[in-house]
This record gives C-alpha cells, structure tokens and sequence, in this order.
C-alpha cells in the first residue's frame, strides 16, 4: 500500500502573552496509507487539532509551522502557498469540525453550504451536486433527506448537524477526510446512529481518514491505526489491536487502564436494622421561566421525583442532555427553589431556598460543580478560598484555620504550598481537587457531585474517583453522583436512578444495569456506551423502535 | 526612566511604549493641575501685552488671548478645571453606577428591572442636550457642573457594570457561595466586586474621556465654567475671535484637550498585561 | 416574519414608548427647576402684583406640577406646541423652518459619510493588522478623542483661514445656487461627518471582526473558499446587522455633534435655536426643542435595535 500521508519531524510555533514562541507540536512524524484511518488520540493540549489541521496547510491564529513536512499525495502542505492550498482543500482534503452547529453558516440554507465546495471548485453542475448530495445524504442515514437540505442549520438537531458537516466534507471527493472529534458533543444515543453513518460511508467508499478524539473507546470503533500523543509529542503508534490489547508505553497503559474503572458492588450496611434514610428527597419538582397561572414555572426540568440516599452510601443519577440531573442537583441544594415537594436530611425539614435554610443543615450538604475553574473565584488565592468556609460554618480562629486549610490540602493530595497559589495556575484536575476540598471544609454528610469529573481527561477524571472513593472511607461521606457517563457511575454508585425528560424512570444495582429487566430507555443506555472493543459497533444492535423513542437523534 | 521602564516587566507585568507615553501624558497634565499656582508665569488676570491675539514668542510661550493675557498661565491653570471637574464627575459617576449595577446583578427581580429602566430612559437623553437643560435651569457652578456630568455619565456605568456583574453572577462560584449561605453584601464586596475591578477602571477612563469632553463643549457653549475662571472650553470660546487670524489661542487649548483626551485612550488600550506563561511553570 | 419576532419588536416599541414618557417627565422637571417666577419675567419688574397674579391663574402656573405636566404631554400629542415667552410666537412655527434646515444638514451628512465610513469600517476588518488597518484606528480615535469644536475650527484654520476655499460661516438662508449651497454646508457637513465616521468606522470594524472570527468563517476557508467569497458570502450577511445597527448608533451621534457645530458656523437649525432659547430662558421653547432631539434620539436608536433583532438568521 502507498502513503497517502507522509508528516515528518513536524513542529509547530505558537506565541505566549510574553510575545515568547513555544514549540506545541515537537517533531512528530508517522505515515497514513491509502484508504486507513488513523485516530489522534490524546488529552487537551496534546497537539491532536493541531495536527490534523496542518494537514490542510492550516494553523489556528498565532501559531505556525515551524519545521518539518506535511506531504499530503506528493505536496508538502507545509510548504505550499496559500492560493494552492485553497487548490487542495475540499477537493483533496476535507475536514468535519468538533462543532457542526458552530461551523454552518446561520444566514445560508443547509444544501447551499453542503455543495459550496463543489461551487468554489467548479466540480460539477449545481444540479449534478444537489443529487450528489441527496445521496449522501441518504448514506449517512439522515431523516428527511429531500426536505432537510432546505433548512437553515439551526432547525436541525446536533447529531443531524454533525452528520451534514460529513456530507459537506465529502461531497467534493476528497482523498483524505479529517474528523475533529465529531461525536464529543454528541450524547451517547446518538454518537451511536453518527458513528455508524461515519464508518459507513468511509468504508464503501474506501477514504483515507484521520480521526482525532479523546475517546479511546469510539477510536477503537472506526480507527485501523492509532497515534498516541501528549504534550505535543508522538507517544506511540500502533494498530487499534495493539494499542487496546497490548498498550507498550506507560502513558498509553494509563489511558487503556482508566477506561476499565472496576463495577462498584453494593456495600452491606453493617447494621441490618432499618436506619433512618440521610437525605430523602419527595415528590420534587423545578423548573425554570415565570411562574404560570397554573403555579408550575414555564419550562418543567425536574418532575415529582423521590430519591433516598442511605447513610454511607452512593447515588448515582444518569440521564443525557437535559433530562433533568442537574437542575435536580440545583433544587436538592437550594439553589433553584423546588416549586413542589420536600427535602428531609437527617429527618429535618430543608426550606426550599438556601437562603431560608439554617446553616448547620447548608453545611451538611455541600455541592461540586462540573467546571472546576468556574466554581473557583479567580480573584482569590486558593487559601482564602479553604478559609472562607471554616470561618463561615465553624468559626475558626486564624491559627485552626490554617492548620485545617493543610489538612485539606493533605486529603486531597496536594502540595501545602499550594494554598499561596492561585487558581489559574492550577490544573484542572487539581482545581477539581480544591472544590472538593472547599465542600469538605464544611465537614458534610452529604456531597452533591454534579458531573465532577466530565470535564477531566480521563486519566485525572479515574484519579478524582478513586479520590472520592478513598475519602469516603475515611470520613464516612455519602455522594449524589450525577453524570452522563455510565461507566463513572457503576465505579462509585451503590443505586443508579436513571432520569429521562424530568423523570425517574428506574431506580437499580450497579451490577443490573441494563439488564433484561430493567426499562428500555436503560437498556438503551446501556447497550449505547462505547466499549474497548473493536468490533462492538459492528455486533451492537439495538432495536430501532427503542432508538427512534428515546434517542433525540 | 529607564528603572521605570524595567520595573513593570521585573513585577509579571508587560507595559508597551505606547501606553507608557499615555501615562505619563496623563501624569503631567495631573502634576499641572495640582501645581499650577506655582507655574504659571504671569497672573492668569493680568493684561500683559498691549497686542491681542498675539503669537507664540519668547515671552509669551503660547502667545496671549483676546485682551491679551498670557496664554500658558491661562492653559496651566485651566488644567486644574478640566481635570478637576472631570475626575470629581467621573468618580461620582462610576462609584454610583458600579454600586448600583452590582447591587440590581445580585439582587435581580424588581429592582433591577425598575432601575435598568429608569436609567436606560435617561441614556436615552443626548447628553449635550441634558447638560444644556439642567445648567441652564439651575445655572452654571462647579457643584452644579460636577453633579450634571455625574449624573449623565451614571447609566452608561450602571450599564457597564451591571453586564459585568451579571456574567460573574452567574458563575459556579458564586453559586457555591450562595449555595453555602452567604449574604447579597458579601457575594457583592467579596465575589463580585474584585472580578469585574479590571474592566471597571479601564471603562473609568474612558468615561473620564467623554466627561472631558462634554465638560469643554458645555463651557465652549457658554454652559460651563464661568468667567473670570476658565477651563480649557471656555479657553477656546473665550478666543474664537482669534480663529480668522489662526491665532494660538484657539487652538492651543483645543490641542491640550486633545492630548489629555488621547493619552487616557492610549493608556487603556495599552494597559500593563500580566505576563501569563503557563507553559514556564 | 414569524410571531415570535413580532413581539419582540412590539416589545421593544413599548419600551421606547415607556421610555419617551420617562424622558418628557425629566426634561419637564428639568425645565421647572428654571430659577424665577415666569410670569415675573414676562411681564417686567414693573408689574403689579395683581397683575402677576393674574397672568398666573391665566397661564396655570398655580395648579399642581403633576396637572401641567399632564396638560403640556397632552398638547403635545395634539400637536399644539405651546408659544414661545420671548416672542410670542406660536412654537410650532418658529421650530418649523429650523427642523427642516437641520435635517437638511443632517441628511448631507448621512448621504456623505456613511458610504465611507462603511468602506473604511469593513475594509480595515478584512485587513485587520496591516499598515491600512492601524492607520485607520489611529485616526478614528484620534478624532473621537477631541471635542466636536476642534474639529470645526480645525476645518476653518485648514479650508477657510489657509486655503481660503470656504467661507468660515454658513447662511442657509442666503442660498440661490447650487454652489452657493455647496460652499455653505461644506464645512458643517465636514466637521460632522468627520465625527460620525469615527463612531462609525469603528463600530462597523468591530462588527465584521467579530463575524470574522466566527468558527464558520474557519470552515470556508478549510472549504478552499477565495477571501473574497469568504467575505461577501460568509461575513458581510452574517455582519449585515450589527453593521446597520452601527450606523443607526452613530447616526445618533449626529443630535449632539449638532449643537456645537450649529453653534460655532452660526447655522440657523433648530440646535442654534435650542442653545438660543437657553439664553433667553424661554422655557416652552427650551421644552420642545429638547422633546424633538430626545424623539430623534430614541426613533433611531429603537430602529438600531429592531434592526438587531430582525437580522439575527435564528429568528428567521
């Protein structure tokens, strides 16, 4: 087989705030044959972008190629001027950007931007390209396809958005397709229905592609090769077989190993006699918008749900994109007043708002947000961050406190030092670590974890839940885990309650989820993870009645 | 100078030339204003020169105005006026507008819908038109004309600080604080306030700016400081009759505003960036 | 136009309504806080107290703030403009000639500078950076940063004092030529486009720059899209309507650019009247003129904002 994809010792520039110019991509080099896709896969900052786009000759503002050969079909797109470049794009190389609704074009119809490539090249007649087009349409399974084209791009959903992106892209017959995470922002039911037309229309078609992702797991799916990289350098390189199975580099044993977080299995209350639940939250509803004649707010996100959470244990609540999990979070915490229902912890009574509740019960419930660099303010150093709750909830003299501030720092595993810090100059994962810190400084019984560790690459995110499980042990905590990730939740939950539009629909064992049994829309759930395994796309069926009822496509 | 230049970057600080001329453009015309009393080289009253509207020479720097006063005296000690009145409006304006917008952020509801509505109302007024009316009404004095500018320049700081606040309010950590129990004077002074410091200043200046430049235009109509003082407005409608002959009169006052005016843009579209360098540490 | 744009435009016609009631309601009181009896003045220091008195009653000068207010909002709507105390003159007549001879100006101006300002404003976007782009920002700061009056008498030194192509002051009334009338709104016009073009320039680079930076725009240029198409079929739509937008804006700029340059070219608009009525204190006068600018004012700053509204493609 030829390369079609030939990157040697390539380096790319990019100028920090100093005006100071730092290689962010250090001498990478490998190859892509005709018809192979090659996955990128690495953590934020790892270059991955970066890369792929140097494949069409492109650099995002402030960086540039500094060295090295991008040859792409014989032509270094390194080298190239910008005229020919625009040659090349489209016609030899296209791309499918991470987010399809950003990257159409509000003002114009759908098919106009879907056949403009034909139109800047001059490819074909505008008619043959409407039927081209049409057809791949129908390739990559879209609803509707005569209608759709005829839309503006915020009338059509995501998972169809990211899908017309690829009939954009190939509509002008590249020979090289680059995906830049196309499903990240997709829920899992429906990365499904996109991964599938993507691996569909490539394979027919034979393509050559490059698909950069995070996720392991969807890599595996679509990928005959994968590149590891980290820090803007070449980890390893490998066949998916190999890298799944038989990962050589540390670093890419530590991705494989932080996809298989083991299944949590229930813990056996010690006692068996019947404790009064922790928090027991009844009949809760919220929602958002003015409040209707009928008493109930405009947009209902939250309806008559019951949760019990047992001392010492873990709920975990999974459910996709708007269902509901985190606005349940907000009305639990006080945060948006439920307009219905009750919350009881330790047999009291909460006041709907956090403003009317006493602060000894604010301080036995603590919550984490997704955003660790949200929930941290910049202005403040990470000391005056710890302190402000001790202060707050135990009154303590400036001495306890910073003793306290270090023992803190001690449970979450950071340095003392960085207290003096502040929270730009953090990691994410460590500021994640100082927001948990932050919520065990109020000594809680009760921690709401909202989707703490989505927002992590994935070996922190592993790192954050052992954290979790470790500091459980030893204060005898119970966490709310909310999170769209199912695999999250098996590793720390004892219950799973499941949500969907609003709704509990089931609430179950780690070890049953998805089970025969269960509801549907679980099971869907369930079966719609992606799994290290190769062929799972292939053999995964799932029942397309389930799919069109639950899944928003 | 050069200890000066050196120091900001010493501190994480990055400062480019243009911003520095700013600054010290803008350090002394304050020096000026503060100082002026000692400065000036003639009475700013007396008539020195039996020729009106004479030219620049060597005893009268800047030549001298319509009765044939010293034209530097008067543009030294008019500088005490201009900046003066300015600063005092302009610190009344964003003390109240940043006061009041963080308070409707937080507070939300009612009062914020009734006070964005009232202030946006009077933003709606030109505010050459305002300043016109109320001096005009009540006459012309430095509390009047300090009180109109700040009054004036009050919404446009509401607003600015209101959009700030609400950006900032919405962030999870002020969530958490609330979420924690805190009250609205402690999510104000402790959350909010030291993240929107920033823009707040910078948006000070620019404000500063339009005060300057109203303030010149109500005292070149006539509206503003009154005779026998005169800030640097006044100067040029004092002098207009010297504009047929090109005399200095005219338009050196013009040109100082100008230079105070310039620099505080210069200044704020240069300011001191704190040199970020994740990739060192 | 679907319902849902409908009320938002409705919506924001309310407010400017609401708004304009809150504006007559200040500069009322405004105006009321004018210092000495009006009926003193009017009639003289000479008058008898009797007489005083009775032009009082006669000109409800007694009856409560709240009712005259009421009573001049109401004559307003009517069109009855009140009469003027200097003159005695029925309002509507003497702002009648001078409306027009502003709008006049106005109008020369508008027609002037907005094609330029445009083509500055939206070429300095696309090449932002270059030599062509910071040159144009520098002088566009420059030129907001001095008072309206510098500009004038700098136009004067320059055309008038040194070339001695223009006349230095503008007698609208005396026009009989198409010449004449070049030569006398040249300079007004001058000095007010200059000021407005800034505002202007800047506001429409600042639009299109923000288009620019779009994630769609990086998508047409990965398409292979020339910088042309990617600028008239990918930015300018997209930049349409915060760049009208920008033009309603800083044609409001106009109102207070006006009553300098009125002022200093001695034009006979209704600023000069306005800024004359202030002399004279002819408190109806004063409250009409500023009723006419605060109208202007908010009719083109509404429109800046239906604009806004109608040209966001999602609401299509």
């Amino acid at each position: 087989m030829t390369n079609l994809v030939e990157i040697r010792n390539l380096r790319v520039q990019a100028k920090t705030d100093a005006d100071r110019t730092v290689d962010i991509i250090r001498d990478v080099s490998f190859d892509i044959a005709e018809g192979e896709i090659v996955a990128l896969i690495g953590e934020s900052g790892s270059g991955k972008t970066t890369i792929a786009l140097t494949l069409m000759g492109h650099t995002r503002p402030g960086c540039r190629i500094s060295g090295g050969s991008v040859l792409l079909g014989g032509r270094d797109m390194a080298a190239l001027p910008q005229k020919a470049l625009a040659r090349l794009r489209g016609t030899e190389v296209a791309y499918v950007p991470q987010s399809a609704a950003a990257a159409f074009n509000p003002a114009q119809t759908i098919m106009d931007q879907v056949i403009e490539i034909v139109r800047i090249h001059g490819l074909m007649s505008t008619e043959a390209a409407r039927a081209k087009a049409l057809s791949l349409f129908r390739a990559l399974a879209l609803p509707d396809p005569d209608g759709i084209g005829a839309r503006y791009p915020h009338q059509v959903s995501g998972g169809q958005l990211q899908r017309l992106s690829a009939a954009m892209a190939l509509i002008g017959d590249p020979r090289l397709v680059i995906f830049d995470e196309p499903t990240t922002a997709l829920d899992v039911t429906t990365q499904i229905e996109v991964l599938r037309a993507f691996k569909s229309v490539m394979k027919t078609g034979g393509l050559t592609g490059v698909y950069v992702s995070h996720d392991l797991a969807v890599v595996a799916q679509i990928a005959d090769r994968i590149v590891v990289l980290k820090g803007g350098e070449v980890q390893e390189i490998g066949t998916t077989a190999q890298i799944l199975e038989h990962p050589a580099h540390p670093y890419t044993q530590q991705l494989v190993a932080a996809f298989k977080p083991a299944t949590r299995s229930k813990t056996v209350a010690v006692d068996t006699v019947k404790r009064q639940p922790l928090l027991e939250v009844r009949t809760l509803s919220a929602g958002y918008g003015p409040i209707q004649p009928n008493g109930r707010p405009l947009a209902m996100a939250v309806n008559a749900v019951d949760i019990t959470l047992e001392h010492g244990q873990n709920l975990g609540i999974i459910g996709e994109s708007g269902c509901g999990k985190s606005t349940l979070a907000r009305a639990i915490a006080g945060i948006l007043p439920p307009t219905d229902g009750h919350i009881l912890l330790d047999g009291r009574e909460l006041a709907p708002s956090a403003r009317n509740r006493q602060r000894e019960d604010l301080r036995k419930l603590q919550i984490v947000f997704q955003f660790a660099d949200a929930a941290l303010n910049p202005s403040k150093s990470i000391d005056d961050i710890l302190a402000r709750p001790l202060g707050f909830y135990h009154s303590m003299s400036k001495r306890d406190r910073d003793q306290r501030i270090d023992q803190l720092l001690d449970m979450v595993h950071l340095p003392r030092t960085v207290k003096f810090r502040r929270p730009s100059e953090l990691s994410g994962g460590q500021k994640q670590r100082i927001n948990l810190a932050r919520a065990l400084a109020a000594d809680p019984k009760v921690i709401l974890c909202d989707e703490i560790t989505s927002a992590l690459d994935t070996v922190v995110a592993a790192a954050i839940i052992d954290l979790l499980k470790e500091l459980q042990r030893e204060l005898g905590l119970s966490y709310i885990f909310i999170s769209h990730d199912l695999s999250v939740v098996q590793a720390i939950c004892d219950e799973i309650a499941v949500m969907y539009a609003g709704e509990k629909i089931e609430q179950i064992e780690p070890a049953a989820f998805g089970a025969a049994g269960g509801h549907p829309y679980s099971r869907l759930l369930h079966s719609s993870v992606p799994q290290l395994n190769p062929c799972w796309l292939d053999a995964l069926e799932q029942d397309p009645e389930l799919v069109n009822a639950f899944s928003k496509r | 100078m050069a200890r000066f230049a050196l120091s900001p970057r010493r501190l994480g600080y990055r400062f480019n030339a243009v911003g520095m001329i700013g600054l010290s453009v803008i350090v002394f015309w304050a020096t000026v204003a503060v100082f002026a009393p000692l400065l000036i080289p003639y009475p700013i009253g007396d008539i020195v020169d039996y020729d009106y509207f004479g030219p620049m020479s060597a005893q009268f720097l800047l030549g001298t105005d319509y009765l044939g006063r010293d034209m530097l005296s008067r543009i030294l000690m008019g500088a005490r006026y201009t900046v003066g009145i300015s600063l005092a409006a302009v610190a009344l304006a964003c003390f109240s507008g940043v006061a009041l917008g963080m308070s409707a952020a937080v507070a939300g509801g009612w009062f914020d819908a009734i006070l964005s509505r009232f202030l946006d109302a009077l933003n709606s007024i030109p505010s050459k038109l305002f300043g016109l009316v109320v001096v005009a009404a009540v006459g012309s004095s430095m509390p009047v004309l300090v009180l109109t500018l700040a009054v004036i320049y009050t919404p446009g700081s509401y607003r600015f600080a209101r959009a700030l606040a609400v950006n900032i309010n919405s962030m999870d950590f002020v969530t958490v604080a609330r979420a924690r129990g805190e009250k609205t004077l402690y999510l104000i002074g402790s959350e909010i306030l030291p993240n929107i410091l920033g823009p707040v200043l910078a948006d000070l200046g620019l404000r500063f700016v339009f005060i300057v430049l109203l303030l010149s235009g109500l005292s070149f109509l006539g509206l503003g400081v009154q005779p026998p003082n005169a800030d640097w407005g006044a100067l040029v409608r004092e002098n207009i009759g010297g504009l047929p002959f090109g005399a200095p009169a005219v338009m050196v006052p013009s040109l100082a505003i100008a230079s105070l005016t310039i620099s505080v843009n210069m200044l704020i579209d240069n300011l001191p960036v704190k040199i970020r360098d994740r990739s060192n540490g | 136009m679907n319902r849902h744009v409908l009320m938002l435009v409705v919506n924001r016609l309310i407010i400017a309504v609401i708004t304009l009631l809150i504006v007559s309601f200040t500069v009322f009181a405004a105006t009321e806080m004018l210092p000495g009896d009006v009926a003193q003045i009017l009639l003289g220091q000479a008058a008898t107290a009797e007489a005083v008195a009775g032009l009082r009653t006669a000109m409800h000068l007694d009856d409560p703030a709240i009712v005259r207010f009421a009573r001049w909002l109401a004559g307003l709507a009517s069109g009855d403009l009140g009469t003027s105390y200097a003159n005695n003159l029925p309002i509507a007549d003497l702002i009648g000639p001078r409306f027009l001879s502003s709008m006049k100006l106005a109008a020369a101006t508008a027609v002037f500078s907005v094609p330029i300002a445009l083509f500055l404003g939206i070429t300095a976007a696309i090449l932002r950076g270059t030599l062509f782009d910071r040159v144009v920002t520098a002088v566009t700061i420059g030129v907001i940063s001095v008072p309206e009056f510098m500009v004038a008498t700098s136009a004067v030194l320059i055309f008038a004092v040194y070339l001695q192509w223009l006349p230095a002051l503008a007698f609208a009334n005396e026009v009989h030529s198409f010449g004449e009338l070049l030569r006398v709104f040249a300079m007004p016009v001058i000095t007010l486009s200059f000021v407005i073009s800034a505002q202007m320039i800047r506001m429409t680079r600042a639009a299109v720059i923000e288009t620019l930076n779009t994630p769609y725009i990086e998508m047409a240029l990965l398409k292979g899209a020339s910088r042309r198409r990617i600028v008239l079929k990918h930015a300018l739509p997209n930049a349409l309507g915060p760049i009208v937008n920008a033009v309603a804006l800083s044609l409001s700029y106009l109102l207070g650019g006006v009553i300098i340059v009125e002022t200093i070219f001695n034009y006979p608009g209704i600023a000069k009247l306005m800024v004359d009525a202030v002399a004279t204190r002819d408190l109806p006068l004063i409250q009409t003129c500023s009723m006419v600018f605060c109208l202007g004012y908010l009719l083109l700053i509404t429109i800046a904002d239906i604009i806004a509204i109608l040209s966001n493609p999602r609401l299509r």
